[in-house]
């Protein structure tokens, strides 16, 4: 990656509240549960970034406050230089048309009573002014370019397996030529066999259009494979963010440590080998996150000051962010 | 060593209207006791139906044992009555599922569910079986288990609930147990937690463990024995080490192949297998991999392959070609 190369986006201290009432009309209290609290990172022209993290990390809720499917409680979210949580809505519309998602699900993504054309032809519909027969040339284009049969215009999703559905909305959302395109754990209900043919098929596609890519994910190693750097995610906050090579060969936060080494291996020698940091309990709630550091419930090293303060997100080699007091 | 359990030609077939699905199509294998067997595969391998039928817990219809025998401690269990079957479920073979919210009863809490299966099979009393109960629930790692004795489902996390679901099956100390994708749903650090914890509680207690996955990263580290399955037929079987250094099924390959390793240089392509799995209602005539495989010749066509041994120490496949695979792995 070109390292004087123009961040595409950026997401400056990026906090999404989300209001729980607990108790009816006597002693209501409004709770929030801190879903993302205090993100900041860049994404540059054509890299992949990569966010991982376990359920309720907060991963899911930066994708969709990007896309501004969420209105952030508070934060900036700059796009090409625009500020998107400042832009009316009808703005933010023509934007979207740059800016796409891929879902984890491809059962519940797509419309089951429409066709194929029509799924991959509705951004076409709202964004563009093609004629009918552009934009059946443009479906076709589309069904060609990742992979599929383009007389399969005309078939329902039912008739395709879950790999060919993905790759139904992927087309769907390269049908605006967007710049940003943000695949939210795009692989993880697919087969193994299939996860790969998917996950070449996006590289490919990179290489080809020169997409930008946010890739969501749980699983550390197709999320090495696919970013040039990666970030992960705890309880709403970064812990960690570094270049791919960096995060693997030197993580500086427990948290990377432990993610790293439950990372199952298909090497039954290595697997033997290797040490394995198992973490105690479980994620705490992000309704009532731990005072200090947020990981200090489950923190290996945890110290005095980990419980009564909190660690500056702060950088400790040439682009390589964490958040520990002891890194 | 004398099996635990032995499968002989196990079929298992569905009735739907769109035709007979071959679910599993005879397969054999012994289990010996203590043993960990990773039973591993992708969708629609028939890895999870292969298993029910070892608890007879298939639906008939549409679902119908065709064929086989299930030798487990000296008797055929597909011979059994439901009511001595039903003294072999919990006691001698438990299961884990994948999905411990909907395994798991809502309206009961934990401890009674747990309590339960000691009641009934153990003929315990109310009290004794609570005190076993509590111990199973420190056992497995649940943190002041006298408290969560009397918590429903809905107030334990995902991996607290496998814990729960855990205890369960242990708690008749039986000799086999059976765990259908249990670390799936959860988090990586969760499903590291629930590995070491079966792994430990195995050695423990000396039972055998069937683990059943699609993650050949998970087996690596924790079975002996693996069983490849592909289209409702066992395609590799052998300790673990030579189905990841010597492997003999081009779909294994394939599948080894397909995953990134953490420690890969950057820029590596993933090799994927082209293609889908055959439709289990029209299966080839020939080898059910042919469709995706790369070294396939015209024999594979024609011809299916059984389950050949490769060499003395118990690694078989089912592949004309295997000498071939080897090869190209070895290079």
């Amino acid at each position: 990656m070109n390292v004087e190369a123009k961040p595409l986006l950026q997401v400056q201290s990026l906090v999404k509240y989300f209001p729980v009432s607990r108790g009816l009309l006597v002693n209501r209290k409004i709770r929030y549960l801190k879903a993302v609290d205090d993100v900041s990172f860049d994404v540059f022209d054509g890299e992949t970034m990569g966010l991982v993290g376990e359920t309720g990390c907060g991963k899911t809720t930066v994708a969709r406050t990007i896309l501004q499917l969420y209105h952030p409680t508070s934060g900036r979210i700059i796009f090409d230089g625009v500020d998107l949580t400042e832009l009316p809505e009808n703005e933010m519309r023509k934007m979207r048309a740059r800016m796409q998602m891929i879902f984890q699900d491809p059962y519940a993504s797509l419309n089951p009573r429409m066709t194929v054309g029509t799924i991959i032809s509705a951004p076409l519909d709202v964004h563009t002014a093609l004629s009918r027969n552009e934009k059946q040339d443009k479906v076709q284009e589309l069904l060609r370019l990742v992979g599929l049969n383009p007389d399969f215009v005309n078939r329902y999703p039912h008739e395709f397996s879950g790999g060919q559905r993905q790759r139904i909305g992927i087309a769907r959302a390269l049908a605006l030529n967007p710049d940003l395109v943000i695949c939210d754990e795009p692989i993880s209900s697919l087969d193994v066999s299939i996860q790969a043919q998917v996950v070449n098929l996006l590289e490919e596609l990179q290489d080809r259009l020169g997409l930008t890519y946010i890739f969501v994910a749980h699983d550390l190693s197709m999320v090495r494979h696919i970013s040039d750097r990666m970030a992960v995610m705890y309880l709403g906050k970064i812990m960690e963010l570094a270049d791919r090579n960096e995060i693997y060969l030197r993580p500086l936060h427990p948290y990377t440590k432990a993610l790293m080494s439950a990372v199952p291996i298909a090497n039954p020698r290595k697997a033997r080998d290797r040490k394995r940091i198992i973490l105690k309990g479980d994620i705490p709630s992000p309704l009532n996150p731990p005072q200090g550091c947020n990981f200090n419930t489950r923190c290996p090293i945890a110290q005095e000051i980990c419980f009564k303060s909190e660690p500056e997100y702060r950088e400790v080699a040439p682009r390589h962010m964490v958040a520990c007091h002891f890194a | 060593m004398k099996p635990l359990m032995e499968l002989i030609d196990l079929t298992t077939r569905f009735h739907t209207q769109d035709g007979v699905v071959n679910a599993v199509n005879g397969i054999s294998y012994p289990l010996e006791p203590g043993e960990i067997l990773g039973i591993v595969g992708e969708s629609g391998c028939g890895k999870s139906v292969h298993a029910l039928s070892i608890m007879r817990l298939i639906q008939t219809p549409p679902g119908e044992i065709a064929s086989g025998k299930v030798w487990f401690d000296g008797r055929d269990l597909l011979k059994l009555t439901e009511k001595e079957m039903r003294s072999v479920r919990g006691r001698e073979i438990a299961m884990v599922f994948q999905d411990p919210l909907s395994s798991l009863n809502p309206v009961y809490t934990v401890g009674f569910q747990i309590s339960e299966a000691l009641i009934l099979h153990k003929h315990m009393s109310k009290k004794q079986a609570r005190e076993r109960s509590i111990e199973l629930l420190n056992l497995v790692g649940i943190p002041e288990p006298q408290k969560r004795y009397d918590a429903f489902p809905h107030q334990f996390s995902g991996g607290m609930r496998q814990r729960a679901m855990i205890a369960m099956a242990l708690s008749c100390e039986p000799k086999l147990l059976i765990a259908d994708e249990p670390t799936t749903a959860l988090d990586v650090t969760i499903q590291a937690q629930i590995i070491d914890l079966v792994i430990k509680l195995q050695s423990e207690i000396n039972m055998a463990v069937m683990w059943i996955t699609h993650d050949l990263g998970i087996v690596a580290e924790m079975v002996r024995r693996i069983n490849v399955m592909y289209a409702g037929f066992i395609v590799e079987r052998g300790d673990v080490d030579d189905i990841y250094n010597k492997t003999c099924h081009p779909y294994t390959l394939g599948l080894l192949r397909s995953l990134p390793s953490i420690d890969e240089s950057p820029g590596t392509k993933l090799v994927s297998i082209p293609g889908l799995p055959p439709d289990l209602i029209s299966l080839p005539t020939g080898c059910p991999f042919f469709a995706r495989c790369a070294f396939r010749v015209e024999q594979c066509r024609v011809e299916r392959p059984e389950l050949e041994p490769v060499d003395n120490a118990g690694h078989s496949v089912s592949c004309w070609r295997w000498r071939e695979v080897l090869g190209a792995n070895a290079a």
